[in-house]
Formats: structure tokens, C-alpha cells, sequence
């Protein structure tokens, strides 16, 4: 079990890195999420892995508990990293419609003039 | 009054200038000084104590664990900085309102000077020096808004960056000197720190320690070699100069030093470094202004001349040096101020400041005259002003004093310095108001109203009368004063008085005038030889070494930040894996503990799912929309593990996020080019490939050890688990942790939602307002459209659903506390119940019944969830401390409430707007005008024909 969470988190990582690394805004965003998914996995296993013993708790019996603080870490983590990409969709959509490009890197006239309002 | 209150007043009074100038500039002017006054009166009333030699207090933990007290303390010395700061103060309130002229923004100037007056009050009644450091920047950054105060002239932005540059600096150097002598003494509150002399000089960083600090003096005070931007400052207004520059922020270098007298001072060390410096500034100075033609310029060179006096007598070293040191910082204070007005006055009037087209001004503006006589023949050192007073005490110091064995060195080079000081001095009166009346001012000269020469003729009346009688005047204050410095030990014998007999210093004095009178006399040609000889001109030194600095770090910033963002990650990426290494190779691995659980079957086909849709976006992401497809696999999967694995919340929120990550994926997709082209080279394409491989490698084999052993340290989950019910009266640990333990985190976190839909809003509305909204209405879409864009079945479903969608919301939002869900899979899962009548309904026909907007939905969520935490005040408990407890109604069962309820229903209203604004925001670029008229469950009838194939039809 552990190796199958371990070489997911892995192989989620490196394509999430390669797809970074590529030059358009989609597959960047791409590859963010995929990092996302990464993390946050990575971030909840911190906690070991169990079965069946979610941290809701019984009143009735003494039962095992996972660890509940990084799920709480992970929930909020969850919920920004949509507000995060909804961030970054949006820029890459506003730069593009603006400039009729989706190149991440900035090019040599970028850097003289300021991106063209009317390009 | 509080000593908490006079260092706050100036602070709060700083507000009303800029507000009242609306109501007038004597409005404004009024508000200052009365302010001012306010805490003069607040400070005068503490007299009777301090005159007792007690020291008032005012404490306050601030940061306890970092040792940053907000602790005040008004001793002696910090009694006649304050007076000094506050008194000057009020009188330069006066001068500049007459001073200003009806252009210049006068609410801002007495903003900027109650801001500067607030830090500089600050600084001298800290008793923390943590706190001080502070105030020290404070005073730097309103400096420098007062020197750039004209900020159309160049010199002033200039004199104003220099300025900001060298002081700041020198105060960087102060704050690693405060805290290692903080780190010595194992406190940072200066009671201590002054109580332990032995433990500080016998410590090995006593000598760093010393030069960092001084360096921040010596900055502020514009001691040599850092002299150079006080006479560049000189391009503010007058009255700033006459503030800044003789009363009160080049004196806070002084202050430092005599406040950390008792425990720097006496070795040889600083007497080296001080005595010398403070002997070199003091020449340096007095030579240079002699040769200077601008009134302000010669002034400021005379500061930096009489401030290296004052740091020369503290780095003596002796308690009587320091008295004397003492007496003419309060000396210093009154002539020099008076002078800069006199100065300023001059300008006013004449139009001009440079004193070669000045002269003969005696019967013109003969009030001016007299003011500025007594004062600059008192900076000369002649009897019976108070500049003679502390100038003999000086001259008979350096007597004592001996440099490397030298007798004549101190006491030589100090005649030296007084002369050309008795020189410059009478160049002031005998250039500008002696000599023939002249026919080419700028300016028809005449005497100013009152309001400009009221503030120097009192300052020049207490030069008379200190001299005259300072014993009486000045000498209780002076005993305090220097008690305060030399640590409280008994004051050394000394009298104020005029005539002390015989004694060298008698004989010095007499030389330096005559000697000066003579100087004077020679002027014309003494001036041709200092022109003649060359000079290193400190502007263009600094401007190169700016220059320098400015490229270097442009070079560094240039490479690294370059504009190619891949550049930013493969750099962020290669540090990240090489710290893992490094960290692989030199730490130690434990063994494993934890027994691996058994793989399943059901898992096992998640897995290959996982993986299988993962390099399935590697190999196909040049195809967008099916990438999008399958990344959508993968987040289904990756929910399902968390509920495998014990996390149902995560589950939730995980498959919640994912349907509307992907809804607004799909909508940006609408916009952007359906495939990615190839654009890089293979080879490009291997090294990413590798360092994505590595990095891959790297996590999963850090978190499979991670997985394999048991935590080295309790963790603090065990807390978490055993009080949830008990103090957090929920069993769904993971929402009360949320609601509760970390409340504080969670209420970031809806902020920062809040801020980034608020963001995405923004943009739209910027993006929307340029010529790209009509590129967007005249836009082919990607794929045909679909005939029924609002099909007949989704709608009616959609429509029935609406109420048992927010039903489960409902639910999910009210078992949280004890069952897995809460605000955020609420707001969520609410969330999507909108989306779905966006999608089916069409964005016009859900925007006409919205109701509310989503702004306020997200500040209303802050709000309730702040206004929750507040509650926990009135209760006299700390911030978003939750309370509950348990209501039995008959016919329900027994249920519990608790305030962490309202808590997240702050967390689910911030959570369902943000989501919501963050799409509305997106769809409104597809917005078609065409859309108002539809009807949800019509077919289009255009769907096939592009609309100016329609038109031409029409036409026809």
C-alpha cells in the first residue's frame, strides 16, 4: 500500500515538473494541478496511512484514529490551490486574449515595451 | 501623562494636518502645534520627578518571546531630548507657517513633521532597544519625506535619497550592533542592558558590537567619513534644516552615544574611535564652511563641526567631558536653530542664500540683524553667550587629554577647529549684514512679519540668558542630564560660569577669536588657495558608488530574473533537488518501524489508473481537451484514495474542487488554442524529461521512508484527538482542528480565497474594458455549437434538482461538526447546485434570479467569521475561542450547538462566493449579445450558419 501511494506521489510529481516546464500557459497549468494533487497527497500520507479509522470520533468504543491534523492541513490546501488556479487560468486567458500568445517566457520585445493593449 | 500617550501623540496628531488643510492652512498649522503642545505640556508635568533624578516608566509586553518590550523610560537625558524635539519643535510649527508659501502643500509638510517628531520622541524615550531600532528607521523614512519635501527640485529628491542612504544603512549596522549587544546582556530592555558595564566590555564581541553601533551613530550624525549628506540635505525647506539638521535627528546619533555611555565608554577603544573621529569631523567641518558661499551650506558645515565637538568631549571618556558634552548639545541646540531661521529668513527676503551677492542687510532688516548676530557670535564662543560657556569647558577638556602620548595633538587641532569656527562665524555677520548696502538683491530686503522672527528671537533670548546666567537657568537641568549619562555615579565638580580665572582655555579662547578676526581679514585670499587646491567632492563619489551598486545588481537581477519563467523553475527545481541531496548524503536514515499494510486489489487498479492517466497527460498534453479529460481522471482517483485511506473530508472537498476546477478549465479552454504546438527542441525536451524524472524519484522515495517509520516526536495529533470533544464539543476531529484549534489559519485562508476571486474579478473587468471584448463578440468558436445549448431534459432536471442539491448542502454544512463535511464542502457543494443552473440554464437567465452578489457574500463570510472570533473578547478569552454546549427540544434528539457553527458559516458564505465570483467572472467572456433573448429550451436556430451568412440572408 505504502509503495503504491509513494509511486503514485512520485510519478504525479515528475509529470507535474515536466509539464512546467513546457512554454504555453495550458500545459503549465496542467502541470500545476497535477503538482497539486502531489502535494496534498504527499502532505496527507505525512500522516501514515490507515485503514478504516477515520478521526470522527466514537463515543461508544475505543477505536484506532488516523492522524487528523494533516487532513485539516491538506482540506484548506485543497480549497486554496482552486483559488490559486482560478488565478492563474484567468491570467493566462487575459494575456492571451490581450496578445494572441500563450508563451510564458517573455520575449525580447516584452521586455522593451510594455505588452500592447492594442496588439 | 503617560509616556505611552506622548510618544503615541504626535503619531495620531500627524492625521489632522493633512485633513484640515482643507479648512485652511492656519488650520492645519494649529493642529501641529497644538498637538506638540499637547505633549510638551504632557512631558513638562513629569519635571518635579525627573528633577528628583527618578526615572518615570511605562511598560508593555508587546512580543514577549522575541524580547521586544514596548517599554518607555524618561530619565534625564531622555527629558531633555524630548523638551528639546517637542520645544524646537513647536517653534519650527510657528516659522514654517509663515515660511511655507501658498504653494506648497502645507498639510503634508506638518503630517511629515509630526510623523518625524513622533519617531524622534519615540527614540528617546524607549527604554527597549528593539523598540528604539524602530524609531530609528522611523526617523530615517520621515527624513527623508521632509529633505525631498519640494519634490520638484532635483537637489531636494537627490539630497533626500543620499540622505536615506546613508542613515539607513548606518541603522541596518546598528540593529546586528543592538543585537549582539542584546545577545551579550541576554536582554534588550536598556535598564538592564546599562547595568551590566563589566559583563559587556569583558565580553569578545564588545568590539564589534561597538563599531556597528557607532556606525549607526556616526551615520545619523554625520561624523567623518559619512559627513558628506548632511550639507546635500540642505536642499529641504528651511525650517526642516532648522529641525532636522541642528535640533533634533543629528542628535539622535548623540543621544545614542550618551545614553550608552555608562556601558560602551572608558575603554580604549572607543576613545579611539570616538574622541578621534569626533576630532577629525570637528576640523574637517569648521575648514570646509569657512570656505562655503551658500548660508545654509555654511550652517551645515558648522553642524557637522559642532556635532564632531560633541562626539569628540563623550569619547573623552571622562564624567566631566561628558557634562560638558551635555551643556553643549543644549547650547548647540538654541544658537543653531536660531541661525538656520535667520538663514531662512534671509532667503525669504533677499530671494538669494549666497553670500557673495549678500552684505550690508544691518539697516535693512535690522531685527534679523540683531538675531542673528548674537546667535552666530555665540557660536563663535564669545562671552558673555552661552557658546562660550561650553566652548571654554571644551578647550579646557582637551587640555587634560593626551592622544598616543601626545599632549599638544587634542588640545592643538581643537584651537585649530574653534578658530576657523570664531572665523565662520564672523563671516556670517560681517558678509551678510556689515559692509555696504547694495543695489542688486534679487529681492527689495525688509524685516518678515513676527511669525518668522518670534521663533529665533526666543530662541537667541535664551542664548543671552543661559549665558549670562546658566547656573541658575540651564545648571539643575544640566546636573540630571548628566547623572543620567554617567549611570547615576556622582557628578565630577564643575561650575557654569563665565569667569573661571586664568586658565588656558582663557588663552585659547583669546586666540581663536583673534586668531579668527584675522582669518576673516585675509578671506579673499585664503579662498583663491582653497579653490586652487584640489577636492574630493563627496557627491560624485557617492553617485559612483551608487552607480556601481546599481549595476551589480541589475547584472545579478538581470540573469536570474530574465523574463523566462521556465528559467525561474528549472532554477528553483535544481536548488530544491540539490538541498535533497545534500540532505540524502549527510543525514541519517533510521530504520523502519511501521509494518507496510497489504496492497489490495481494488487499489491496485486505482493505482494503475493513476498512473495510467498521468503519462497519458505527458504523452498526450499537446491535446488539450483530452488532457483536461484525463486529469480529471486522475483527481477522481486521487478523492477516492483519501476516502480509502481514512480521509473522508479531504474526499468531499477533493471531488467538489475537482468538478469545479474542471467547469472552469473547460471554460478557459473555450478561449485558448486547442493543441499545444511543438515548440521545443528535443533536447529540451530529455532535460526536462530528466530533471522531472529525478524530481519524481526524489519525493516518492522521501515519502515512501517517510511511510516505512514511526514520527521521531510525539506530534501534537494526540492533543487534538483527546480534547476535540471535550473542548471543541465536536467528534469530527479534522472540522473541529479547522473550526477551532487553527480557526486562526482557517480564517487566512478564506481571506486569501476571497482576495483571489476578488483578483480574478478585477481582471475580467479590466481585460473586458479594451478592445478585447470585441474580439471576444466577433470570435469563431473552437468546435460547432450545439444546436440545443440548453437542452430540454438537463434544464428540468437540473431545475428539480436545485432544491435537493442545496438540501444536501444543508446537511453537510450542519453535521460537520461531527460528522465528516463542514463549510467548505458545503459552500462547495452549494456552489456546484448554482453552476449546474448556469450550465443548463445559460449565464443570462441564472444572472437575472441571482439575488445577491458575490462579493458580499465573500465579506460577509470574513466578517462573521471575525465577528465569531471577536465574540471570544467579550468573554475575556483569547481571539476565535469557541464556546458550546447542548439543547434538547422534545421531539428532536438531544443536539449540540456550539459558536464554531457560526465560525463556518462565515468559512461556507466566503467559500460559495469566491467560487462562484471566480466563474461567474470567467463566463462572462463568452458573453453574446444575443443571449438576453434566448430562451433557455430553445433550439438555435443559427447554429449551422455563421451569423454574416444570416445577415447577407436578410439582405436578400
Amino acid at each position: 500500500m505504502e509503495a503504491l501511494v509513494a509511486s503514485a506521489v512520485g510519478v504525479m510529481t515528475a509529470a507535474g515538473i515536466f509539464l512546467i516546464l513546457r512554454r504555453r500557459t495550458f500545459p503549465v497549468i496542467l502541470g500545476l494541478s497535477l503538482l497539486t494533487y502531489a502535494v496534498n497527497v504527499f502532505l496527507f500520507a505525512t500522516g501514515r496511512l490507515a485503514l478504516d479509522a477515520p478521526a470522527v470520533l466514537n463515543k461508544y468504543k475505543e477505536v484506532p484514529y488516523t492522524d487528523p491534523l494533516p487532513q485539516a492541513l491538506v482540506l484548506t490546501a485543497i480549497v486554496i490551490s482552486f483559488g490559486m488556479t482560478a488565478v492563474i487560468v484567468m491570467i493566462a486567458l487575459s494575456a492571451y486574449l490581450s496578445s494572441k500568445d500563450d508563451h510564458i517566457d517573455m520575449n525580447a520585445h516584452d521586455s522593451v515595451d510594455a505588452p500592447g493593449e492594442d496588439a | 501623562m503617560s509616556l505611552f500617550l506622548i510618544a503615541a501623540l504626535p503619531f495620531l496628531g500627524a492625521v489632522f494636518p493633512a485633513l484640515l488643510i482643507r479648512a485652511g492652512r492656519n488650520a492645519a498649522a494649529s493642529a501641529a502645534g497644538l498637538t506638540t503642545f499637547l505633549a510638551l505640556m504632557g512631558l513638562l508635568i513629569h519635571i518635579p520627578s525627573v528633577m528628583r533624578g527618578d526615572v518615570v516608566t511605562a511598560r508593555f509586553e508587546w512580543i514577549p518571546a522575541l524580547g521586544l518590550n514596548a517599554n518607555f523610560m524618561l530619565d534625564g537625558l531622555g527629558f531633555l531630548f524630548a523638551l528639546l524635539i517637542l520645544g524646537i519643535g513647536l517653534l519650527i510649527i510657528l516659522y514654517a507657517r509663515f515660511y511655507l508659501s501658498r504653494e506648497d502643500p502645507m498639510g503634508q509638510f506638518y503630517t511629515y513633521l509630526l510623523l518625524f517628531q513622533g519617531a524622534m520622541v519615540g527614540i528617546v524615550l524607549s527604554d527597549n532597544i528593539l523598540l528604539l531600532l524602530i524609531f530609528w528607521e522611523l526617523t530615517s523614512l520621515s527624513s527623508f519625506l521632509l529633505i525631498g519635501y519640494w519634490k520638484h527640485l532635483p537637489e531636494g529628491r537627490q539630497g533626500a535619497r543620499m540622505a536615506l542612504a546613508v542613515t539607513g544603512s548606518g541603522g541596518l549596522a546598528m540593529i546586528a550592533g543592538m543585537l549582539i549587544l542584546g545577545n551579550i546582556v541576554g536582554s534588550y530592555d536598556l535598564s538592564v542592558i546599562l547595568q551590566n558595564k563589566e559583563l559587556i566590555q569583558a565580553s569578545p564581541y564588545y568590539l564589534p558590537a561597538l563599531i556597528l553601533i557607532l556606525l549607526g551613530c556616526f551615520t545619523k550624525s554625520a561624523q567623518f567619513p559619512f559627513h558628506f549628506w548632511l550639507p546635500h540635505a540642505m536642499a529641504a525647506p528651511t525650517p526642516v534644516s532648522a529641525y532636522l539638521h541642528s535640533a533634533t535627528m543629528v542628535k539622535a546619533g548623540l543621544f545614542l552615544m550618551a545614553r550608552m555611555w555608562p556601558v560602551l565608554a572608558g575603554t580604549d577603544a572607543w576613545f579611539y574611535i570616538v574622541a578621534t573621529t569626533g576630532l577629525i569631523t570637528m576640523l574637517m567641518g569648521a575648514v570646509i564652511a569657512l570656505f562655503k558661499d551658500d548660508l545654509k551650506a555654511l550652517l551645515a558645515f558648522s553642524t557637522v563641526s559642532h556635532l564632531g565637538l560633541v562626539t569628540m568631549l563623550l569619547g573623552f571618556g571622562t564624567k566631566i567631558a561628558a557634562v560638558a558634552a551635555i551643556f553643549h548639545i543644549i547650547n548647540h541646540a538654541t544658537f543653531k536653530a536660531a541661525l538656520f531661521m535667520t538663514a531662512g529668513i534671509v532667503d525669504h527676503e533677499t530671494g538669494t542664500r549666497d553670500i557673495k551677492r549678500l552684505g550690508g542687510l544691518r539697516h535693512l532688516m535690522p531685527i534679523t540683524f540683531t538675531i542673528g548676530t548674537i546667535a552666530a557670535l555665540s557660536m563663535a564662543g564669545i562671552p558673555p553667550l552661552n557658546g562660550f560657556l561650553s566652548k571654554e569647558m571644551m578647550l579646557e577638556e582637551t587640555v587634560h587629554t593626551t592622544w598616543l602620548h601626545s599632549h599638544y595633538l587634542v588640545p592643538g587641532l581643537a584651537l585649530l577647529a574653534a578658530l576657523f569656527s570664531a572665523a565662520y562665524s564672523f563671516r556670517f555677520v560681517s558678509h551678510v549684514f556689515l559692509g555696504p548696502e547694495r543695489h542688486d538683491y534679487p529681492a527689495h530686503p525688509h524685516d518678515p512679519p513676527v511669525g518668522l522672527w518670534l521663533a529665533p528671537a526666543f530662541l537667541v533670548v535664551l542664548v543671552v540668558l543661559i549665558g549670562l546666567n546658566s547656573a541658575a537657568i540651564v545648571g539643575p537641568l544640566v546636573a540630571v542630564v548628566s547623572s543620567a549619562v554617567i549611570g547615576g555615579e556622582k557628578l565630577p565638580y564643575y561650575s557654569l560660569k563665565l569667569w573661571h580665572g586664568f586658565t588656558p582655555a582663557l588663552y585659547m579662547s583669546v586666540v581663536a577669536t583673534l586668531g579668527g578676526l584675522f582669518l576673516l581679514s585675509l578671506h579673499r585670499h585664503e579662498e583663491k588657495i582653497w579653490n586652487a587646491l584640489p577636492r574630493p567632492e563627496a557627491k560624485v563619489i557617492f553617485d559612483t558608488v551608487i552607480g556601481v551598486l546599481t549595476r551589480l545588481s541589475r547584472l545579478i537581477t538581470d540573469t536570474l530574473h530574465n523574463g523566462v519563467l521556465s528559467r525561474y523553475a528549472i532554477i528553483m527545481i535544481g536548488f530544491t533537488l540539490a538541498l535533497g541531496y545534500y540532505a540524502y548524503t549527510t543525514g541519517t536514515i533510521g530504520p523502519e518501524t511501521r509494518e507496510p499494510l497489504p496492497p489490495q486489489i481494488i487499489p491496485i487498479i486505482g493505482w494503475i489508473c493513476l498512473v495510467g492517466a498521468t503519462l497519458a497527460i505527458m504523452w498526450f498534453h499537446r491535446n488539450r481537451l483530452l488532457s483536461l479529460v484525463l486529469i480529471g481522471v486522475v483527481g477522481l482517483i486521487v478523492s477516492m484514495a483519501f476516502n480509502y485511506l481514512s480521509a473522508p473530508d479531504l474526499a468531499l472537498t477533493q471531488i467538489s474542487v475537482e468538478v469545479v476546477t474542471m467547469i472552469l478549465l473547460l471554460l478557459s479552454l473555450n478561449f485558448l488554442p486547442t493543441d499545444t504546438p511543438w515548440d521545443s527542441s528535443a533536447a529540451r525536451r530529455w532535460r526536462d524529461a530528466a530533471i522531472s524524472v529525478v524530481a519524481g524519484i526524489g519525493s516518492g522515495a522521501l515519502i515512501y521512508a517517510l511511510l516505512l517509520r514511526d514520527f521521531a516526536f510525539p506530534t501534537i495529533s494526540e492533543f487534538h484527538l483527546a480534547n476535540s470533544y471535550k473542548g471543541g464539543g465536536g467528534t469530527n476531529v479534522v472540522n473541529v482542528i479547522l473550526v477551532d484549534f487553527r480557526g486562526f489559519d482557517t480564517f487566512g485562508e478564506i481571506i486569501v480565497l476571497g482576495i483571489a476571486a476578488l483578483i480574478i474579478f478585477a481582471l475580467t473587468e479590466a481585460v473586458l474594458g479594451t478592445n478585447v471584448r470585441s474580439y471576444l463578440l466577433n470570435r469563431k468558436p473552437h468546435w460547432p455549437q450545439s444546436g440545443d445549448s440548453h437542452p430540454l431534459m438537463m434544464v428540468v432536471v437540473t431545475r428539480m434538482m436545485m432544491p435537493i442539491a442545496l438540501m444536501v448542502g444543508a446537511y453537510i454544512f450542519f453535521r460537520g461538526h461531527n460528522q465528516p463535511g463542514g463549510g467548505f464542502i458545503a459552500g462547495l457543494v452549494v456552489a456546484i447546485a448554482f453552476l449546474m443552473q448556469y450550465m443548463a440554464s445559460g449565464y443570462t437567465w441564472a444572472i437575472e434570479r441571482q439575488r445577491f452578489y458575490y462579493h458580499g457574500s465573500i465579506g460577509w463570510g470574513v466578517l462573521i467569521a471575525a465577528a465569531t472570533g471577536l465574540g471570544a473578547w467579550f468573554n475575556d478569552r483569547p481571539f476565535l475561542t469557541s464556546d458550546f454546549g447542548y439543547i434538547h427540544w422534545p421531539p428532536l434528539e438531544e443536539f449540540e450547538w456550539a459558536t464554531a457553527i457560526l465560525f463556518d458559516t462565515g468559512v461556507f458564505l466566503a467559500v460559495l462566493g469566491a467560487v462562484m465570483l471566480a466563474l461567474d467572472s470567467l463566463s462572462r467572456f463568452a458573453w453574446q449579445p444575443g443571449m438576453a433573448q434566448e430562451f433557455p429550451m430553445d433550439i438555435n436556430p443559427l447554429r449551422d450558419n455563421p451569423p454574416q451568412e444570416e445577415e447577407s440572408k436578410e439582405q436578400v
